[in-house]
């Protein structure tokens, strides 16, 4: 487990003082992907680069399975960052070595034999996907292949532990879906607690558990990834929901104002499913209940989360208002979230 | 023909010996690569000082690295013919001799080593802190950093930067030559000059060219070999 207990640090520059992280105190289980989402600047680089101590707290302790990392020194400390594996929104791999002196560079540093180096290698690079690279240098690799030299690199020590610092963020959809991919399927495999920082929703709900939001040093909200998509509560934290679940926002706005219009006495109702719920005839055993409700779809999703399924559909009911009342009761009853729009 | 200073008397190659031409080219190719061997080495371990002490807030770290720029900013800006003057006693105390290519070494080295240094410590900054922080994300130590990451990320700009300091240092011998080191500068200023054989002087100057030039294209051809961060 990885817990931050109280953590501060603070920069001081010639103009000011930054609390790039503001008391913070968060846990992360083993064997599980965590999520910290948070607009740039917000503190995300300079909480991850504490739990292995590239930076040392201001105040607050880090601990790693009861080690308070940021007591640790020299040689302790550096035998604890082995077992700490990092990857990098720019890859920071080694241009001068090979695809496999990268992945080796690791074991170098532990002072492996080449036998031993070689072995590892190999599986390493089988397990990213790079068979037949081995002898390509960095300069020869698409940004895809390079985040995956840097995966292969960060796990040759065997880590209990995998930081990502938004290590899909110069990669296009594409490429991030299969470095994504590769990153949950490494946690399948190897079981790693994975920490990873993003600023796209999207990475987390793809592929994290447990997510934290950050804003300006502080953790403003954070939960199960689920729970945080379907009632987020901070500002901060609905913003970047909506951005993920309903990039389109501004056209739903339009048409349900306009709807509101032409029929006044009409309800527009916000459906949020989850889970198996989601495969459930919800809509048409409420249309078969009341056969007086007359029914328009105006926009609906779904989305993939680690979580299970999550959707969102936008409804017009025209009807009799008692109807209506009812209709909306008997939603509430097959626990489907419920929300009435009055005016978008 | 007459005239010793005609235009003519540079092409009267009948006044060069070359036995003598050969043994002063060997002298200072020797002298050169003797002693860009320990700038060289000097270079380096001044450029990781300089490159570790800088940015750092401890005590020692701003005290090393206070003396060692005061040490490489005043060596590097003495003229070098001033240099080898001022380090006679010191020459003769190191080499037992104040004249010849051996006494010529001592000061070669002194002048050229910090200005080598300052081209390793630009070298070592061009290197993206992300990798060295990668490094450090690994667990490597202070020592493994600079032998793993720095000098090997930084290689091209050690060895372009080797070849220019080779490069002056050719042209150090041959001032040195002049007061008495041996080698080409020597042979133009002592056979040549001296003696008004404007032929020695001539072929003196053009063998110390094809020397720079082969230098320069053995650097080049290295650091090309050595650059992997384009496509090739
Ligand atoms: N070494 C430093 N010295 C001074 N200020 C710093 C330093 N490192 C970070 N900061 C400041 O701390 C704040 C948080 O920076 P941090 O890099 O952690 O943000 P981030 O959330 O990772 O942003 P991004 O998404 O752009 O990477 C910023 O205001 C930044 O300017
Ligand atoms: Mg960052």
């Amino acid at each position: 487990m990885i817990e931050f207990k109280d953590v501060s640090k603070i920069y001081h520059t010639r103009q000011n003082t930054i609390n790039a992280v503001d008391h913070v105190s968060l846990k992360i289980q083993d064997s599980e992907i965590f999520g910290i989402v948070g607009y740039s600047g917000a503190g995300k680089s300079t909480l991850v680069r504490l739990i292995n101590n590239l930076e040392r707290p201001t105040s607050g302790s880090v601990y790693i399975d009861d080690v308070d990392m940021t007591t640790l020194n020299g040689k302790a400390l550096r035998t604890m960052r082995q077992n700490i594996g990092m990857i990098f929104q720019h890859f920071n791999l080694l241009w001068s070595r090979t695809v496999r002196d990268n992945i080796e560079l690791p074991l170098e540093l532990k002072g492996l034999n080449k036998a031993q180096r070689q072995q590892k290698a190999d599986e390493l690079i089988d397990l990213v996907g790079l068979k037949g690279r081995e002898t390509a240098y960095p300069s020869e690799l698409s940004g895809g292949q390079k985040q995956r030299v840097g995966i292969a690199r960060a796990l040759a020590n065997d880590p209990k532990i995998l930081l990502c610092d938004e290590a899909t963020s110069a990669l296009d959809p594409a490429t991030t879906e299969e470095v994504l991919e590769l990153l949950l399927k490494i946690n399948q495999q190897l079981h790693i607690t994975m920490v990873v920082i993003t600023h796209e929703m999207h990475v987390v709900r793809k592929i994290c558990q447990n997510m934290a939001v950050m804003d300006t040093g502080k953790i403003v909200e954070q939960g199960a990834v689920l729970d945080i998509f379907r009632h987020p509560q901070a500002d901060l934290t609905k913003e970047f929901v909506q951005e993920e679940v309903n990039p389109e926002k501004d056209d739903t706005k339009v048409i349900v104002s306009q709807l509101l219009e032409q029929v006044p006495d009409g309800l527009i109702l916000k459906l949020t499913f989850h889970g198996e719920q989601a495969k459930l005839p919800i809509i048409s055993e409420m249309l078969k209940r009341f056969p007086g409700i007359e029914l328009n779809i105006i926009e609906g999703n779904i989305h993939q989360t680690q979580g299970g399924a999550l959707g969102n559909l936008y409804l017009q009911l025209v009807g009799e208002q008692t109807l209506l009342t009812q209709g909306v009761a008997f939603l509430n009853t097959m626990r489907v979230d419920t929300e009435v729009i009055r005016n978008a | 023909m007459r005239d010793p200073n005609s235009f003519a008397s540079y092409f009267n190659f009948a006044q060069v010996n070359w036995n003598n031409l050969w043994s002063a080219t060997v002298e200072t190719v020797w002298m050169t690569l003797l002693s860009l061997v320990f700038v060289f080495i000097f270079g380096i371990i001044l450029g990781l000082l300089l490159f570790e002490t800088t940015g750092k807030h401890t005590a020692g770290a701003v005290i090393l690295n206070k003396l060692t720029a005061i040490f490489v900013n005043i060596f590097r800006s003495i003229p070098f013919i001033i240099l080898i003057v001022l380090l006679i006693p010191l020459t003769k105390k190191m080499t037992g001799t104040i004249i010849g290519p051996r006494a010529a070494i001592p000061s070669l080295i002194i002048s050229a080593a910090p200005f080598y240094a300052r081209m390793v410590e630009i070298g070592f900054h061009e290197i993206d802190a992300g990798v060295i922080e990668a490094a450090e994300a690994m667990g490597a130590s202070r020592l493994q950093i600079m032998w793993k990451v720095l000098i090997p990320e930084s290689l091209p700009a050690i060895v372009s930067g080797i070849t220019v300091t080779g490069i002056s240092l050719i042209g150090y011998t041959a001032m040195a030559g002049v007061i008495g080191a041996g080698g080409l500068g020597n042979l133009a200023y002592q056979d040549g000059f001296q003696a008004n054989q404007n032929a020695v002087t001539l072929t003196a100057t053009v063998v110390i060219l094809i020397v720079v030039f082969i230098f320069q294209a053995i650097g080049d051809f290295a650091v090309r070999k050595i650059d992997k961060r384009a496509i090739a």
